[in-house]
């Protein structure tokens, strides 16, 4: 493996008894100090790996038996009534405004963590570069828990007439439609995530715009391509692979982000009608679980928790792994 | 003459006379017709720089009016001299002010805690994955980390309470949420010291190597020392990460107004738990005010970390 730093030619030769010395760890003399540091090194990866899949294991063996008893079908049912006589939860409510949130919030990031990032490789004069970055790091830098104030009271208000125009405007189409509801709708939520996640993108595209190989650049500008043809043609298409696991690393934490989701949303009541409105309350995943923490009383509505949180552990499981997956693909395309 | 040389290949066909016409000569329209595409490219051009300036001054919005709003809300709290002394102990929401040195103190003895656990084993790890793995297991490990990194914080507080409350039968406690936190942390600081090590030039190594250092005492003396200031920046921005969390402490940490220095029994202060309490009655100007300074705390503390990371990263990072 080229990447590994720590490799040397010698490692490769027998040692002077004719073996090879330790395995996997083959600059190491055998020593005492060598097994022990090189064991406790081995013994931290290995714990890593044990936590992740304790994670999993303990999630899902408290989760089955509140499945079990689960009288609603656990992912076509909106109700959620856990606990008591004749336990009943679904998760189709949380699984629709998570996604559909996590999505909107998608729709605004990526373009615009895309063209900020652009901005800081491409186009900023040389001396603002570093602390424009800077700066929009530290808006990585701010707790989700603020962001979970400011939306509530300041931008918030601000969103509502905004949000009341374009139910006006475009209230015929049934995403848009009016339902009512006013503050802490899916759509507003979508706009929080999005400034929160903008950070992640807008840092890992940089990261791979910034090596975009300086020959395709003047190849394309030598071509008589303008500015925006040669990003268009030498720097996007190059780019690609980074920016798709950035907007799928953005993805996940939008999908569990908590706390500032938890602030805002407007919980449904019992009941309330089913509607593709985007204008619409509803729990995430995360905010449901958070809301409840005190309510944790007994196993069987603990284990509805924790199901809850099993199906969003799996999610950004699935979407972690495929921005690996997208990465890993390129860096063996370049290497 | 001088025209000649930033022409574009599309207006060679035109003929020079063509190209700057003295008046209303027949033939104009179709010139521009033919000079459109160009014009139309250096219009898209302009129109992209355009985009990409917008694109940077909207995401500034967000960054200004926030900081604006909690500044401007919360920074007359800091100034007073009981926010930095006393604690919430019989003050009600619709009292006016408080101190905030519990949730403080709190907030630092449980982020010291966790960096104390997550730490080793981060840079461990990361020792592992730079210096001894290869094959299978360096990239179970290497996935792992990636797969951590992404566990949403109300997941792995949900874990913790599975193991620690539900199956160990201990109560919520400080402790519990700082190993929460650790989950959280543990990815930063591996990815950033494992980013740090691939930075150590190998001829360091081999140096060392060849004067017979044993393998151990090169990574901790050669290759950790060298690259001990980015580990340190790597470090503090994992504590700046985990500090502003709140997820875990709702559900493991429940909050006090009073005191409390002990991490393993019972509830325990932190700021963004004391924000939480605040946040229910932020309608009344009292809450409201102490909510807006102890986020503006929460911001100042994690903002320092930041800087002092960056500021160490700057002067000591390792010369390519």
């Amino acid at each position: 493996m080229s990447t590994l730093t720590g490799a040397s030619a010698a490692d490769e030769l027998p040692g002077p008894d004719g073996k090879r010395p330790l395995e996997g760890d083959r600059a190491s003399t055998g020593r005492l100090g060598d097994r022990l540091f090189g064991g406790a090194a081995t013994l931290s990866g290995v714990i890593v790996i044990a936590i992740v899949s304790l994670i999993a294991v303990f999630l899902i063996v408290q989760a089955v038996p509140a499945l079990m008893d689960n009288d609603a079908n656990f992912f076509t049912s909106r109700v959620w009534a856990p606990g008591g006589e004749q336990p009943a939860f679904g998760i189709l409510e949380f699984l629709w405004t998570t996604i559909s949130a996590s999505t909107i919030a998608m729709f605004i990031a990526v373009p615009v963590g895309v063209a900020v990032a652009l901005f800081l490789t491409q186009y900023a004069p040389t001396w603002m570069r570093k602390p424009a970055a800077g700066l929009v790091d530290l808006l990585a830098a701010v707790p989700s828990i603020v962001y979970g104030l400011w939306g509530l009271v300041t931008f918030g208000p601000f969103f509502k007439p905004v949000q009341a125009w374009m139910e006006g405007a475009l209230g015929w189409f049934p995403l848009f439609s009016s339902t009512g509801i006013s503050g802490g709708t899916i759509f507003f939520i979508g706009i929080v995530l999005s400034i929160m996640v903008l950070p992640i993108v807008t840092a890992l595209s940089r990261e791979v715009f910034d090596q975009t190989p300086v020959t395709h650049k003047e190849g394309a500008l030598a071509l008589g391509a303008t500015q925006w043809e040669m990003i268009r043609t030498a720097v996007l298409p190059f780019g690609r692979p980074g920016v798709i696991s950035a907007a799928m690393l953005a993805l996940g934490r939008a999908l569990g982000e908590t706390i500032a989701v938890t602030f805002l949303v407007s919980a449904l009541s019992d009941g309330t009608a089913w509607t593709w409105s985007l204008f619409n309350g509803g729990e995430t995943f995360a905010s449901k679980i958070a809301n409840n923490a005190a309510e944790f009383s007994n196993p069987s509505k603990t284990g509805a928790y924790i199901a809850a949180g099993l199906v969003l552990f799996l999610l950004t499981f699935v979407v972690n792994s495929i921005a690996r997956v997208v990465i890993e693909r390129r860096k063996a395309f370049t290497e | 003459m001088s025209i000649a040389t930033d022409r574009r290949p599309d207006d060679a066909i035109v003929p020079d006379d063509a190209v700057t016409p003295p008046g209303g000569r027949p033939g104009r329209d179709a010139l521009a017709e033919m000079r459109s595409p160009h014009r139309a490219r250096a219009v898209k051009d302009v129109v992209a720089r355009i985009v990409m300036w917008g694109a940077f001054a909207l995401a500034m919005v967000p960054l200004v009016w926030i900081l604006w709003t909690v500044i401007g809300k919360g920074a007359h709290m800091l100034t007073t001299a009981t926010w930095w002394t006393g604690n919430q102990r019989n003050i009600n929401s619709d009292d006016f002010g408080g101190g905030a040195r519990h949730a403080i103190e709190g907030t630092l003895e449980m982020v010291g805690l966790t960096a104390l656990i997550a730490v080793p084993i981060g840079i461990l790890t990361a020792v592992y994955l730079v210096e001894y793995g290869r094959g299978r297991l360096a990239k179970a490990i290497s996935f792992t980390v990636d797969i951590l990194s992404g566990v949403p914080s109300i997941v792995a507080a949900l874990f913790i309470y599975a193991v620690w409350v539900t199956t160990l039968g201990i109560g919520r406690s400080g402790f519990a949420a700082s190993l929460a936190l650790v989950l959280l942390m543990i990815p930063v600081v591996v990815r950033s010291t494992e980013e740090m090590l691939k930075l150590v030039p190998n001829e360091l190594r081999e140096a060392s190597y060849a004067l017979g250092v044993p393998k151990w005492v090169t990574v901790v003396k050669v290759v950790l020392r060298t690259a001990f200031s980015g580990i340190v920046t790597g470090v503090l921005l994992g504590i700046a990460r985990v500090m502003g969390e709140t997820a875990p402490l709702l559900i493991l940490a429940p909050y006090t107004k009073n005191f409390q220095r002990d991490l393993f029994s019972g509830n325990f202060p932190t700021l963004p738990m004391m924000i939480n309490q605040d946040r229910g009655d932020f309608a009344l100007e009292t809450a409201a005010e102490r909510m807006w300074g102890a986020a503006l705390t929460l911001i100042i503390l994690v903002l320092l970390l930041n800087l002092i990371g960056r500021v160490i990263a700057h002067y000591g990072s390792v010369k390519k």
